[in-house]
Parts: structure tokens; sequence; C-alpha cells
């Protein structure tokens, strides 16, 4: 298995990506950290997403000389997919940070167990 | 699968547990910049540069000045009300 | 961080723990009226145990008083420190198990996977053969993949843009701080400008010199990007996306006030809505052609001259203007809380 594992190796990079983005997510206190856990998940995904159009002695697709076989350029299908990733990438990450801002306005501190807490003692 | 391309995933993994064995959030922060910056090269390696110049506009530079300014106004409500250093 | 209802001691659950808590000792009321009404016919000797059972009812209720109390104590503290460590750890072995057994199936599917760089690839079918033998006929384009997010695929990056606009009026709403109705500027928006100028650079000659010279080049490089967007790599996104970092750099050397002269809430919101309503019209009129069908009259061009592709370079921009006052509204909204 490892020899496929060594075949496939950027799937195998982008899994193990994955893997620690969600660990960072779930186990670092820090608001921020969580954040950029959340950012290196998504890229993570992209990069598996995008190795799947790769094909080896091709090049990109970019139409060149009137060139117009199939067998002369990658898949280009993933690579728009993932265009439109990065951007609501970005978009999410401005919501997060915003409310971030507006968290410790609030409560004056960046833990969320903390803020849990303190949000506990208001209501009840 | 050239050598380049096998160390440039490597650093990947390199940089994704650096962002959370780190003490300061600064640090933190810098590391996710390159770790941007590795992926737009390994676009590039993979035959899209479409993707290679979205991410490197999007991730190494909008996302990075949206944290770097979002941390920039935490610390300076900390420091007004008391004077220890803003970290962890 | 859940509240409890007002009216949770009429509820079924709570009504079900009383009835649970209170049917023992109902039990033992039950036999000690049966006791008693059978030594009424005795008045003296009942008299006597009632006094027994009194005094017994008594040290009875005390005692279990005394040890609920010390119980719950005991374990209130208990929970408070070691309880909570123990939790702690147990969820950091959990989520780590977790994490791990989630990447080790995870890779048991990446070794079942196509070989990576296969041409035979089940990914590639007939729609990629579509894009590209007819890609550039059809489309224009000489960049293929713009070709596919403009003209096959349009609806996706205008719900893409919708995205973006959306997240804008999100970070408008939670950090916009405004004005009184007569305009005067109220506590917050007074303390937040002080709170900024203090950060800001006052006539930094260094800076503003580079300045000077950097954000013409980069304004200029991101145009070129945006107008390029069929014929070489880039297009919309990371164009706009180039643009807007040469207007933060120009807010950061200069100031708001500066900046405020070409950049205003009338221009985002202007320039938003217009972009994105023309990018929603202008497609429209695939409604009526159908996707693969009738002719329509957009002149295609020659591939390769830069007014070629049909509607590509009109869109490409209107993508570009959204994407860059939606970044420069972002970064304004997070230093200060308004423009």
């Amino acid at each position: 298995m490892l020899q496929l594992l060594y075949e496939n190796l950027e799937q195998t990079v982008a899994v193990i990506l994955f893997g620690i983005g969600f660990t960072i997510l779930l186990l670092q206190r820090n608001l921020i950290r969580k954040i950029i856990g959340l950012n290196i998940m998504d890229t993570a995904i992209y990069l598996f997403l995008a190795s799947m159009g790769y094909i080896s002695g091709r090049k990109a697709p970019i139409v060149v000389d009137g060139v117009t076989e199939v067998s002369a350029y990658i898949n280009p299908i993933p690579a728009g997919l993932v265009l439109t990733g990065i951007v609501v990438s970005v978009s999410f990450t401005g919501i997060l940070l915003a409310l971030t801002v507006r968290l410790y306005r609030r409560y004056n501190t960046l833990d969320i167990d903390v803020i849990a807490l303190l949000a506990k003692g208001e209501d009840a | 699968m050239s050598f380049v391309h096998i160390i440039l995933l490597g650093m990947l993994i390199v940089c994704a547990l650096a962002v959370s064995l780190t003490r300061h959030l600064l640090t933190s922060l810098i590391v996710y910049m390159a770790y941007s910056l590795i992926m737009a090269v390994i676009w590039m390696l993979m035959e899209s540069p479409d993707l290679a110049i979205t991410e490197a506009a999007v991730g190494a530079g909008i996302t990075s000045i949206l944290f770097f300014v979002t941390l920039k106004k935490i610390r300076a409500i900390r420091e007004e009300g008391s004077h220890e250093q803003a970290e962890k | 961080m859940s509240k409890r209802r007002s009216d949770w001691q009429t509820r079924p659950q709570a009504r079900i723990r009383k009835w649970f808590q209170q049917g023992f000792t109902a039990l033992d009321d039950e036999i000690i009226n049966q006791i008693s009404q059978q030594t009424i016919q005795q008045p003296e000797v009942s008299q006597m145990m009632e006094a027994q059972r009194e005094a017994m009812d008594t040290r009875r209720y005390e005692r279990s008083l005394a040890l609920e109390r010390l119980e719950r104590h005991e374990l209130q503290a208990w929970v408070r420190t070691r309880g909570r460590k123990a939790i702690g750890r147990v969820y950091v072995a959990l989520a780590l198990a977790m994490a791990v057994l989630m990447i080790f199936f995870l890779l048991e599917t990446v070794a079942h996977m196509p070989r990576f760089g296969d041409p035979n690839a089940p990914v590639t079918n007939e729609v990629t053969e579509r894009y590209i033998t007819r890609g550039v006929e059809e489309t224009g384009a000489v960049n293929i993949v713009a070709g596919m997010i403009l003209d096959y695929r349009a609806f996706d990056t205008l719900g893409e843009s919708t995205v973006l606009f959306i997240a804008a009026s999100a970070v408008l709403i939670l950090l916009r701080i405004d004005r009184r109705k007569d305009g005067t500027p109220v506590q917050e928006l007074i303390a937040a400008e002080s709170d900024d100028r203090h950060y800001e650079p006052r006539a930094d000659r260094i800076l503003q010199g580079s300045v000077m010279v950097l954000t013409p080049i980069i304004l200029l490089f991101g145009i070129y990007i945006i107008l390029n967007g069929h014929l070489s790599p880039g297009g919309g996104f990371s164009g706009g996306a180039i643009i807007s970092a040469g207007l933060i750099l120009y807010l950061d050397a200069f100031g708001f006030d500066k900046a405020g002269r070409f950049f205003t809430y009338k221009t985002f919101a202007w320039v938003s809505f217009f972009s994105l309503s023309f990018y929603a019209l202008a497609k429209a009129y695939s409604f009526y052609m159908g996707a693969n069908g009738l002719p329509s009259g957009i002149p295609l061009g020659t591939p390769g001259a830069i007014l070629s592709g049909g509607l590509i370079m009109p869109l490409n921009i209107a993508v570009g203007m959204v994407v860059s006052c939606t970044m420069y509204i972002f970064y304004a909204l997070f230093r200060k809380g308004g423009l």
C-alpha cells in the first residue's frame, strides 16, 4: 500500500493536510488559530481536487498555435471548480474575522472556552 | 515526480505543523503566508497557471492582510487597558 | 450556552423527575399513615410512637441533608479541578484518535484511486473533449479555463460574485460605525478614529515616496491581467485582488483623507450594483438562445486578438471591479469601522 500511496503522492499529502487542519480546528483554543486551521483544510481540499486534472506530459490549457486536440492539454474542468472555491474561502474568512473582532470587543479574550463560560454565565 | 516537487510537498506538511506548535500568534500568521506561497508554486508545477496566480494574489495577499489587520485591532484594544504582551 | 425555559417546572421532564423523587417519600408516608391508623385505637401508645417517629424522622432528614451537602460539595470540587482536567485529557486523546482514524480511512481510499497523471482516468470524459476541441470556436477565448468559467459555466461565476457581495454586506453589518442622522459623529466613531490615527504614518517619506512609484505599476498590472483574461492566465478574480492590493497600499501610505477623494461608500455601492446587474443581465441572453443551439448575435472575433471572445472581456471587467471594491472595503472596515 505504501507503493500505491507514493504513486499518488499529491493526494496523500492533501489528505494528511486535511487531517492536520481538522486537528488544529478541534484542539486549539485560540480563535485565530482555529480560523487558520479552517483555511488549511480548505486549501488541502483544493489541492486534492486540482490534482485530479493533471495528466503527465501535457501542457497548461491555453491554446497555442491552433492545436486543439485532447491529447495536448490537461483537463481544465477541476481548475475551474477550484477557482470558485478559492474566492468563496476568502470571503468566508473575512466574515469569520469580523466576528472575532466583535467577540473580542465584547468579552476581551480570544479563548473559546472562556468565552463560552462567560456567555453561559450571562444567560442564567 | 521530480525532487523539487517532493521537497515542496514535504515543506507543506512542515508549515501546517508549525502553525499549531509556535507560541506567538504573529509567527503562525507568517508561516501561513509561506504555506500559501508554497501552495501557489505547487499549482504551477501542476500546469494550472490560473490557480497559481489566484492563490498567490488571494491567499498570500488578501487573506493575510485581513489577518494582520485583525491582530492589530485586537492588540490595540488590549494595549490601552493593560500593559502586557498580547500573545496566546 | 442554552437557556433554561421560564416554565421549566411545569414541563414533563421536571414533573416526571419530581414524581420520581417524591414517589419514594410518598411510599414512606403511606406506610407511616397505615401504621398510625393501626395505632389510633391505643392513643397513649400511639402518642409515644408518634414522638419516636418524629425524632427518627428529623434525625433521618438531617442526616440525609448533611450527606447530600457533603456529596454535592465534594462532587463539585472534583468536577471543578480534577474532573475538568481529566475530561480535557480525554477530549484531547479522543480528538487525536478520531483524526488519525479519519486520515487512515482517507489514505485507504487514496490507495485505490486511479494513478496520478493517468490519461485514462475516469475524470477525463466527453465533457473535457468537447471543451478542448470546440472551446476556441464556440467561445472565442484562447484560455480554455476562462472560456469555461465565463461562457459554458457562467452561472457558477455569478453565484460566486453573489457570495462575495453577501460577505461584504455581512462585514458591513458587523463592523460599520454609523454617524447620527444630522452628521455629528458618535462617541464610538471618535474613539475608533483616534485609535486608528495612533498607527497611521505621519508624513513617512520613505513609504510615501516608494508608494508614489509603486501604486501606478500595481494598478496597471492588475488592469492588464483583467483585460487579458481570455488570452493568458489570470482573469477577473486575480486582477481584482491585485487592484485592491494597490489601493490598500495607497490607503496605508497616505491616509483616509486622500483615499476618500476617489473611494467613498457611494462608489462602492454603485460599482457593485452596476457590475453585478450587468453580469446578470448580459448573460441572460442564454435563457432565450439555449446553451447549445440558436446562434446569438454576439461577435466572436479572431481568437488571439484582444477584442475577441464575445462577452468574456466585459464580464471579466465586471467581476474584477466587484472583487476589488469588496476587498478594499473589507480592509477599511477592519481598520476604522468606516471609510
